[in-house]
């Protein structure tokens, strides 16, 4: 199995080569993040090494007021106290505001970082093509964009500070012990070794932990979003006791992993405290028996105690920056996997303008599956002319909404292409491809926010007056004004705010405002009354003159209005002829229309 | 596209910050033991370590001043304990604090979901799905941090603090003075900053929710921009949104280094006074030089404690925030409840009775009149009633009314008698059962979602079902039964889904079936097959019928008419054709059809503009 993309993004058992590949991609993710922002870093460190060293300096002046300004008060002198006091003051402000100043910086280096990732995952998501959709699922999506961006938020947000602190503070300090008495500095160098296992040990095992939390809590964020969307099903089928049970195993899974993830750290921290007292206490010895035989001085003993100890402090800084940094990268990881996934109906890399399409559309050769070995649409050519308006017709599950979504590019087609114009729709611009083809899908799918927004949606730069008369066009117009707000009145999530009928209205409206040469309505009309399907259809004989179209549609009123009838059985076009050609004849569709005729009233 | 933000700014008064947190208790309770625990263990790990330079100044006045190596090994073991013992306090800390920690979050993110399945179908239609989950996942996120770990640094990094403060006034009480008066700036400070932090903390996290919903519809909604190609259009809307929260995380990062500042700035300024004043003091005999660096090394230790207080400080409002946001919707009234004492149905034979039914949505202004207007309709057991009526004149509404997904606002709605807000919920949606007129399905396999009403079926009852919806297609799928049908049903074919939304009502094996428009994603043919089926069961089950074809009407013993709000007609579908003028025209599309199945050829028109201000259709629009 491999581990490309978001496939294997549910274990946490990787081979070492594995997690070197995962690891180096989210590093290389990384790397693209902080490039751009490499000089505000640079600054940032600047200013830390500043006010660190400000900081460090206080203590040295207090000494200095004790030692040199005391005397000199006794005789009347206050030059040396003043002096003290005054660089106590003037290192102590510059230190206050630089750190005032950091903590401003790191923010804006930590949401610029957090913000071009967010863009880039959900420019990605929307380029991914729907078949990874569906098997990914909005949850995941969303966790990647919440819980694993909080993760690598933590990270950015204390990380520069606690690293370049720690690490200057423990290099210089290491340096000083040097210098001032070697053999303390061996002792030293000799705790790094159970350091480092320490460490060593703390990686691995937070790795991995951290790579669990990260899928629990997107386990834990699926399940709540897909509830939450269904909740009308939930509480009418009574699944409110089982869902609860199932949450509660996934939010006990979550638990357990975040309390592993806790509890390494629990040692971590603890164990590196006890080195840290270990060495000193070792440092006293190896030092008090040098004082006792006389080869060292009690002051110098003094110091390099003061100086293991501080060597110390900031070791727990790391750590915590360790800690987060373990967390951020499986959340880094995860996030590199859905930027890593390559769509499967790619823009192409040298697009084809085609700035006035006529609206020719053609499938030659075409097969189509959407899982491998189970054609759903079996080899097939169909010429569409520019202008046509055409009936799609069939059992369901016949392949209808397939074949629109091949016009549409929802999907590229197995083999075979499909054109538009003459131009294969795998290499046109999308942008032309979005202007020339545009779908109503069965589902009506609105967004939270106002009717005319839901609309424009279709062309972003309408006016308010085209909005109005697309809505008009399409019979809607009447039944938005009697909402509270008219035409700013918040649809609600899903749309949810308006009936079945009035959301296929306002996306008939949406794709009418659109303008498109080519024009698919999958069902468009499916939960509207008769006579708001009349008007539409209405409306669709004067709208669809010069325009291709493709209609698909149980009700057969449609046939009405088209040009040219293609019947559909087991993913095959099985009729095809003008609506009087076929209606008169004795195939399928004659006996169908038949039957429809008589449910008629 | 755009989520709304929540009003936060509604609280009519709000309570103390403490008071707010404090609320979280009875999800911490069984916690709190350890968390006290948790406490004295890092007093102890604090202590221990003051300890270690008390023992090291004895070393170094006592054994190492007389140059005495035998006895050094004493002091050097007692150092080595003490480490050892900080080391083995802080892992009690952490042991103690962290794993409680844990729990009350899943405890209240189990709570806060249960309450979510709970509320009303009206709760979730005002609520942003994106404000609902980051509620359940971030807020939750700070409480557990700010209780194992906020909380227990806050206590004893102010014990600390005071009772350095008391040794700092012990070794001179007019220095201990200076520095006592120096932090009330701080304490000043301290107040301004919770009024500018926690209504940015507030924003901030509202505004992630607000994200979190646009996320969710990009890719609920992604048929449409890819149809529509409105990617980049869906970008620059999630853009100026993530840039809208990355001002706000700025303006909240100013607000702590603002307080940073201060908490760095006051106790330098503190010790310039301390050093000046101290010396003087010397300088005149008040302290020795000894006390004088005891005073230092003393403050020098709080240093860390009064620094952590800006991030602590911070982190408690955040963590306010949350509680907030949290019991925002802990507090909301359900409106929907199960009566103190419901009655039960015996032997239910499914008589579905509305009377005098009134339904309002809230969000409805006054001026119009209620949706619902007094309905009265019976289905009596076994019949089968049909609700036809125009687009958007509450067919829906009505059939969602009687599973009690909405309550009715006055009259009520009776099963065998029984007022159905006086059983339970649970009875009662084991009586009734419903298809949506979208399949809301979920991902997971057929089965289960077939069998989402009675998990407990058999297999011949699940192929039951199936035979009845028509929807064999599903023993055909690549896993058979077992096949995912991918998000929201997503894998499926329009019809497929439906059909299996179907076959889950049926299988509920309900005495009361509401169909919402079943058969509107079907072909003739299968509609046709679909309805025989339907008949052997509809012939033993009450069920009501939103149908929008004569086709669907065909099911029904009788049919209802909805209009304006009211039943004007009830009648058997040839009754009614002949007698009523509105159900004609809400039913019948031959007046239209000209004559016959023939064929027109569209007439030569010009296409329309898309843009014709003003030019208002031939309103064919009756009724409504
Ligand atoms: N995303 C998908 N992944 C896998 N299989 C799919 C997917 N979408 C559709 N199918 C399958 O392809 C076949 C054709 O589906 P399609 O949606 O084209 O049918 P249709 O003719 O539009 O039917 P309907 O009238 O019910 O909408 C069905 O058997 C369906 O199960
Ligand atoms: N959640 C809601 N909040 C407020 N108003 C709503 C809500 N749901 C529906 N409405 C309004 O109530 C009216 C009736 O809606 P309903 O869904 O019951 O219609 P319907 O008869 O089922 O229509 P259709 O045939 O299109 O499905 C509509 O005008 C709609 O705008
Ligand atoms: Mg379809
Ligand atoms: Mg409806």
């Amino acid at each position: 199995m491999s581990v490309t993309g978001v496939e294997g993004e549910e274990r946490h058992d990787f081979t070492k080569e594995e997690s070197r590949q995962i690891r180096a991609r989210s590093l290389t993710l990384l790397g693209s993040l902080v490039r751009p922002l490499w000089g505000r870093i640079i600054l940032t460190i600047v200013v830390v090494v500043v006010s660190t060293a400000a900081q460090v300096a206080g203590p040295a002046f207090i000494a200095f007021g004790i030692d040199n300004g005391l005397p000199a008060m006794l005789e009347q002198d206050w030059m040396p106290l003043g002096v003290a006091v005054g660089a106590f003051l003037f290192t102590g402000i510059i230190g206050a505001v630089l750190i005032a100043w950091y903590t401003v910086l790191t923010a804006r280096i930590s949401q610029a970082i957090l913000i071009e990732l967010r863009k880039r995952v959900f420019l990605h998501t929307q380029r991914l093509s729907l078949e990874f959709h569906e098997s990914y699922t909005s949850g995941r999506i969303i966790a990647r964009q919440t819980s694993d961006l909080d993760a690598i938020r933590e990270l950015l947000d204390s990380g520069i500070s606690q690293l370049v602190q720690g690490g200057l503070y423990m290099a210089f300090i290491a340096i000083a012990l040097f210098g001032l008495d070697w053999v303390s500095g061996l002792v030293l160098f000799g705790s790094l070794i159970p350091l480092w296992f320490l460490t060593r040990w703390f990686q691995l095992a937070s790795q991995k932990v951290f790579r669990q939390t990260r899928t629990a809590s997107a386990r834990v964020i699926v399940h709540f979003v897909e509830t939450m969307t269904g909740i009308r099903a939930v509480k009418a089928f009574r699944k409110e006791k089982r869902n609860a049970k199932e949450f509660g195993g996934l939010v006990e899974d979550y638990r357990y992993a975040n309390e592993r993830a806790i509890n390494l750290f629990g040692i971590f921290d603890p164990g590196l405290v006890l080195i840290g007292n270990v060495t000193l206490a070792v440092v006293l010895l190896v030092g008090g028996l040098r004082v006792a035989g006389g080869s060292l001085a009690i002051g110098a003993l003094l110091a390099t105690l003061l100086y293991t100890r501080s060597f110390f402090a900031p070791a727990q800084e790391i750590a915590m920056f360790y800690n987060s940094y373990q967390s951020a990268a499986a959340a880094l990881e995860k996030i590199s996997g859905v930027l890593e996934e390559q769509p499967s109906v790619p823009d192409p890399t040298g697009p084809i303008d085609l700035w006035k399409a006529k609206g020719a559309v053609r499938f030659d050769d075409v097969e189509f599956s959407y899982k491998e070995g189970r054609v759903v649409l079996p080899h097939f050519t169909l010429d569409i002319p520019a202008g046509q308006t055409i009936a799609l017709v069939g059992s369901t599950g016949a392949g209808k909404s397939t074949l629109a979504k091949l016009i549409s590019r929802f999907y590229d087609p197995t083999s075979g292409s499909v054109t538009l114009d003459g131009v294969d729709l795998r290499q046109l611009h999308p942008k032309d491809l979005r202007r020339a083809i545009v779908m109503v899908t069965q589902e009506a799918y609105l967004f939270s926010g106002t009717v005319a927004d839901n609309i424009a949606l279709g062309k972003p730069e309408a006016t308010r007056e085209e909005v109005i008369a697309a809505a008009r066009a399409v019979g809607a117009h009447e039944f938005i004004e009697g909402l509270p707000n008219g035409y700013d009145t918040d649809v609600n999530k899903r749309g949810g705010r308006v009936s079945a009928g009035q959301r296929q209205l306002i996306s008939f409206a949406r794709a009418f405002i659109a303008d498109p040469v080519v024009l698919i309505l999958d069902e468009a009309t499916a939960s509207l009354d008769i006579p708001s399907e009349r008007l539409v259809q209405e409306g669709l004989q004067t709208l669809l003159a010069d325009r291709t179209a493709v209609i698909i549609a149980h009700r057969l009123s449609t046939v009405a209005i088209a040009d040219r009838v293609l019947v559909m059985e087991h993913g095959r076009i099985i009729e095809d002829g003008t609506p009087a050609a076929l209606i008169s004849g004795t195939g399928k569709f004659s006996r169908m229309h038949a039957a429809w005729r008589d449910s008629l009233v | 596209m755009q989520g709304k933000l929540l009003s936060s700014d509604v609280h009519e008064k709000r309570p103390g910050t403490f008071a707010a947190i404090m609320r979280v208790y009875p999800f911490a309770k069984p916690a709190m033991p350890r968390i006290y625990l948790g406490m004295g263990a890092a007093m102890l790990a604090a202590l221990v370590a003051l300890a270690i330079p008390q023992v090291l100044r004895s070393l170094v006045d006592g054994p190492l001043k007389d140059g005495d190596s035998s006895e050094i090994w004493w002091p050097v073991g007692i150092v080595l304990i003490l480490g050892v013992i900080e080391a083995i306090m802080i892992w009690f800390r952490r042991w103690f604090v962290l794993q409680p920690g844990t729990h009350i979050e899943a405890r209240m993110r189990n709570g806060l979901y249960n309450q979510l399945q709970e509320l009303p179908v009206n709760f979730h239609d005002r609520w942003p799905s994106g404000q609902l989950l980051s509620r359940a996942i971030s807020d939750l996120n700070l409480i557990r941090r700010w209780f194992s770990f906020g909380l227990v640094l806050f206590v004893v990094n102010t014990i600390t603090i005071v009772v350095g403060i008391v040794v700092l006034a012990s070794i001179n009480w007019i220095l201990g003075v200076i520095f006592l008066v120096c932090s009330v700036p701080l304490v000043i400070y301290g107040y301004l900053f919770e009024n500018k932090y926690s209504v940015v903390a507030r924003r901030s996290q509202d505004q992630a929710g607000d994200l979190a919903t646009t996320v969710e519809e990009s890719v609920h909604g992604i048929r449409v921009l890819k149809a529509f190609g409105r990617g980049a259009h869906a970008l620059r809307n999630f853009e100026s949104q993530a840039e809208l929260l990355r001002g706000t995380e700025i303006e909240k990062a100013k607000a702590i280094a603002g307080i940073w500042l201060w908490l760095l700035l006051v106790p330098d300024v503190t010790f310039a006074l301390c050093l000046g004043g101290g010396v003087w003091l010397a300088s005149v005999g008040q302290i020795t030089p000894g006390g004088l660096v005891a005073f230092f090394a003393t403050a020098t230790v709080l240093r860390f404690p009064v620094e952590s207080i800006g991030f602590l400080l911070s982190m408690t409002f955040d963590t306010r925030t949350a509680a907030d946001r949290f019991f925002e919707v802990m507090d909301e009234k359900n409106t929907i409840v199960d009566p103190e004492s419901p009655r039960t149905i015996e032997k239910p034979k499914g008589r579905l009775v509305f009377h005098d039914v009134h339904f309002r949505y809230a969000d409805s202004p006054e001026r119009f009149p209620d949706l619902v207007d007094g309905i009265d309709l019976e289905l009596e057991p076994g019949e089968t009633m049909a609700l036809v009526g125009l687009t958007g004149s509450g067919k829906s509404t009505v059939t969602a009314l009687a599973t009690r997904l909405y309550d009715v606002t006055s009259g009520s709605i009776t099963l065998d008698g029984v007022d159905i807000r006086e059983l339970s919920l649970e009875e009662l949606r084991s009586h009734v059962a419903m298809a949506f007129e979208d399949a809301t399905l979920f991902s997971a396999s057929v089965r289960d979602n077939v069998l989402l009403g009675r998990p407990e079926s058999s297999d011949a009852e699940l192929d039951e079902a199936l035979d009845i919806a028509q929807a064999d297609f599903a023993r055909e799928l690549p896993e058979g039964l077992d096949t995912k049908v991918g998000e929201e049903g997503m894998s499926l074919s329009g019809g497929q889904r439906q059909r299996l939304a179907l076959a889950r009502a049926v299988a509920a094996k309900p005495d009361v079936l509401v169909l919402d428009d079943p058969l509107s994603a079907l072909d003739v043919d299968t509609e046709a097959l679909v309805e025989a089926a339907l008949r052997r069961v509809l012939a033993s089950t009450t069920a009501l019928i939103v149908a929008h074809r004569p086709s669907t009407v065909m099911l029904a013993d009788r049919v209802a008419l909805l209009e304006k709000g009211r039943i004007t007609a009830v009648g058997r579908h040839s009754e009614l054709l002949a007698s009523s003028e509105h159900y004609r025209f809400v039913i019948s599309s031959l007046e239209d059809e000209g004559d016959g199945p023939g064929y027109t050829p569209s007439p030569p028109t010009t296409p329309i503009p898309i843009v014709t201000s003003g030019v208002s259709r031939p309103s064919t629009e009756v009724g409504s």
